[in-house]
């Protein structure tokens, strides 16, 4: 195992200065040098230009440079938004919460609901009710999420009036961040009516997000499902007389669901992607939103700080549960 | 040799290739879901070669006397305007006709380029191997590392939004996924005997790599083929909406959802329509990738 970890992570470092060679690149390939990107239309006089030039050290050689902005991202510093002209590192991580706590709440829908449907299916397989959900699955899976965002809205928020369409909570709130979650948050509170306003927001784009993780997640347990069904140690189990809910529920379910957790752990690509979508269209103030006006606003500090954490976050949770289904599955861990 | 032998040579091979199709058939009609997405596919292609002929209207026409007209169906419905107009007056029905032709145009380009690329930088990841394969397999991490949509969207932003740039993005956002099944196919190929034996004759790397192994690689490739074509029209629609595609007056069908935002509430049709054609045709796409795979692919397992 400790041979696994360490081959594990020494993968990651050269896909890590890589993730930061494209970071900074990105500055580099846009048209223009960098004081005219950030001076924008106002223009800047050649002596003006000259000076900032050095200031920020673009004068120097690239390497440099690079070194430069490696060495300063380890330690955290981004460099400053344009717009806002605060550390990107803590607008980011002001944020990034409001992201978390949605994706949390989108994942835990995906299964709660994806688990037990894909179960069902598979113990039917072939019957109505199995057809009709992993067709329902599929749509789910092809659904353009921005237009599903919008349906719910036309739906819930406006013929139906059920639920707000934007924001994180009503405006009649306010408190100060605790946890960063609005749903503790606004249950630490105490406030009256906060925690209900705070859920009603979060209730559709957390569906909006959760709906291709969950048909991804229904449609993987139901084949991991079939797969161990079949096995020689399920039949024994039924053998022995144990009651159809405890063989499904319990042998099979355990071996079934170490697949599904990887897929669920490699839906985080998916999530930070679609959180771009889900949070544009509900106005969510998460890092998904702030990538996409950042890049409207020619914010480019901010483009490239949060594209280099959105990859280190997403190496991160591959690397966990790469090491997780290392720990589970040995065979994982001999090959190669 | 003998001119009879060639013959017969080439004649096992085309009843090859023909028991191939049939057995491929026999496997893909017995997924029923998959049947019906081929022929809804077909329907959509044929709707955008034939766009100028059953479009009622243009697609950039507008008609000022006909702001947000609904659906004939619904009270205020014109006849003119089977699906309504938007709130420039230019017929829906229309733009949802011609919005066809670039959805499958992205998929098309998309899948072709990323496809051509993947495969081939894959193949020399395969067979060369050592440091090359090390560095090919690490590049293909790093653009893996980003969320494929964030990734697309930065490039579409360094580049400028358009759709060609959009097209751009997303296949090289999508060809480390073609890289990937190629290398583990060809490394799964290397060492089997009707490689070696190639060798041995005396046949060189290039026609090796592409004549010999490739075709024994082709199943999973082309199971990605349907899966890249419908995330390419779904992140190509995203753009779109984002404002960082397609630009309007085009009617690709995100940009179609993009102008359409701020009517959600008074007017479905221009809201609803787009995005149930994106829903479609990607639907009907995975339906046969599906079908597909359990047909091309059988240690895939059917389920």
């Amino acid at each position: 195992m400790f041979q696994f970890l360490i081959r594990r992570i020494g993968l990651i470092i050269p896909t890590f200065i890589g993730v930061t060679i494209a970071a900074f690149a990105f500055i580099r390939v846009l048209p223009g040098d960098p004081v005219l990107l950030m001076a924008g239309e106002r223009g800047v006089t050649p002596e003006r230009h000259a000076a900032l030039m050095k200031q920020f050290g673009f004068d120097r050689p690239i390497y440099e440079q690079y070194f430069d902005y490696f060495f300063s991202a380890l330690g955290g510093d981004l460099g400053n938004s344009l717009v806002t002209k605060k550390p990107v590192w803590d607008e980011f991580f002001t944020l990034f919460p409001a992201t978390l706590e949605l994706s949390v709440c989108a994942i835990i829908f995906a299964v709660l609901v994806g688990v037990p449907a894909g179960i069902f299916a598979a113990t039917r397989r072939g019957s109505w009710p199995d057809q009709t959900i992993m067709g329902t699955a599929l749509v789910g899976y092809s659904m353009p999420i921005f237009w599903w965002g919008l349906l719910l809205i036309i739906l819930f928020s406006g013929t139906l009036g059920w639920t707000p369409v934007s924001g994180r909570i009503s405006l009649l709130y306010f408190f100060k961040p605790v946890t960063g979650f609005m749903l503790i948050d606004s249950l630490l509170s105490g406030q009256k009516g906060a925690f209900s306003s705070a859920l009603s927001h979060l209730i559709l784009p957390t569906i909006v997000l959760g709906t291709i993780p969950l048909a991804v997640v229904a449609r993987q347990t139901r084949s991991a499902m079939l797969e161990v069904l079949s096995e020689d140690y399920v039949r024994t189990a039924r053998a022995k007389g144990l009651s159809p809910v405890r063989v499904v529920g319990v042998h099979a379910l355990r071996n079934a669901m170490i697949p599904v957790i990887t897929t669920i752990g490699l839906q985080v690509g998916v999530l930070l992607a679609g959180a771009i979508l889900t949070e544009t269209i509900f106005s969510w103030p998460g890092i998904g939103k702030w990538m996409v006006d950042s890049i409207f606003r020619r914010d480019y500090p901010s483009v490239q700080g949060g594209l280099l954490m959105i990859a280190v976050i997403v190496m991160t949770v591959n690397l966990i549960v790469d090491l997780l289904y290392g720990l589970v599955n040995p065979r994982i861990r001999h090959t190669r | 040799m003998s001119e009879q032998a060639i013959d017969t040579a080439t004649d096992t091979r085309s009843t090859g290739v023909r028991a191939m199709l049939k057995e491929f058939w026999h496997y893909f009609s017995e997924n029923r879901g998959a049947v019906i997405g081929l022929w809804f596919f077909i329907g959509v292609c044929l709707v955008a070669l034939l766009a100028d002929l059953i479009a009622p209207h243009g697609a950039t026409m507008q008609y000022r006397d006909a702001l947000l007209t609904p659906p004939v169906w619904q009270d205020g419905g014109d006849w003119r305007f089977l699906l309504g107009t938007d709130a420039v007056g230019r017929d829906m029905l229309s733009r949802l006709i011609y919005g066809s032709r670039y959805s499958l145009f992205v998929g098309c380009i998309v899948v072709t380029v990323a496809m051509a690329v993947g495969v081939t930088i894959g193949l020399i990841a395969g067979f060369i191997g050592g440091a090359v394969d090390t560095l090919i397999m690490r590049l293909m991490d790093i653009i893996l590392s980003f969320p494929s949509l964030l990734l697309a969207l930065v490039l579409v932003a360094i580049l400028g939004p358009s759709l060609t740039n959009a097209m751009v993005a997303i296949a090289i956002v999508q060809q480390p996924h073609y890289v990937r099944l190629t290398r583990a196919a060809v490394l799964g190929e290397r060492n089997k005997d009707y490689v070696t034996a190639a060798k041995v004759a005396g046949v060189r790397p290039l026609r090796l790599m592409f004549y010999t192994i490739l075709p024994n690689c082709m199943a999973p490739l082309i199971v990605q083929a349907a899966l890249s074509f419908s995330t390419a029209i779904l992140d190509a629609a995203a753009l779109g909406f984002l404002g960082m595609g397609a630009q309007p007056p085009t009617p690709e069908w995100g940009t179609m959802l993009a102008e359409a935002r701020e009517f959600i509430l008074r007017a479905w049709w221009v809201v609803t329509l787009p995005g149930l054609a994106i829903l479609l045709t990607v639907l009907a796409i995975n339906l046969m990738g599906d079908g597909l795979r359990d047909a091309l692919d059988p240690k895939l397992k059917r389920s």
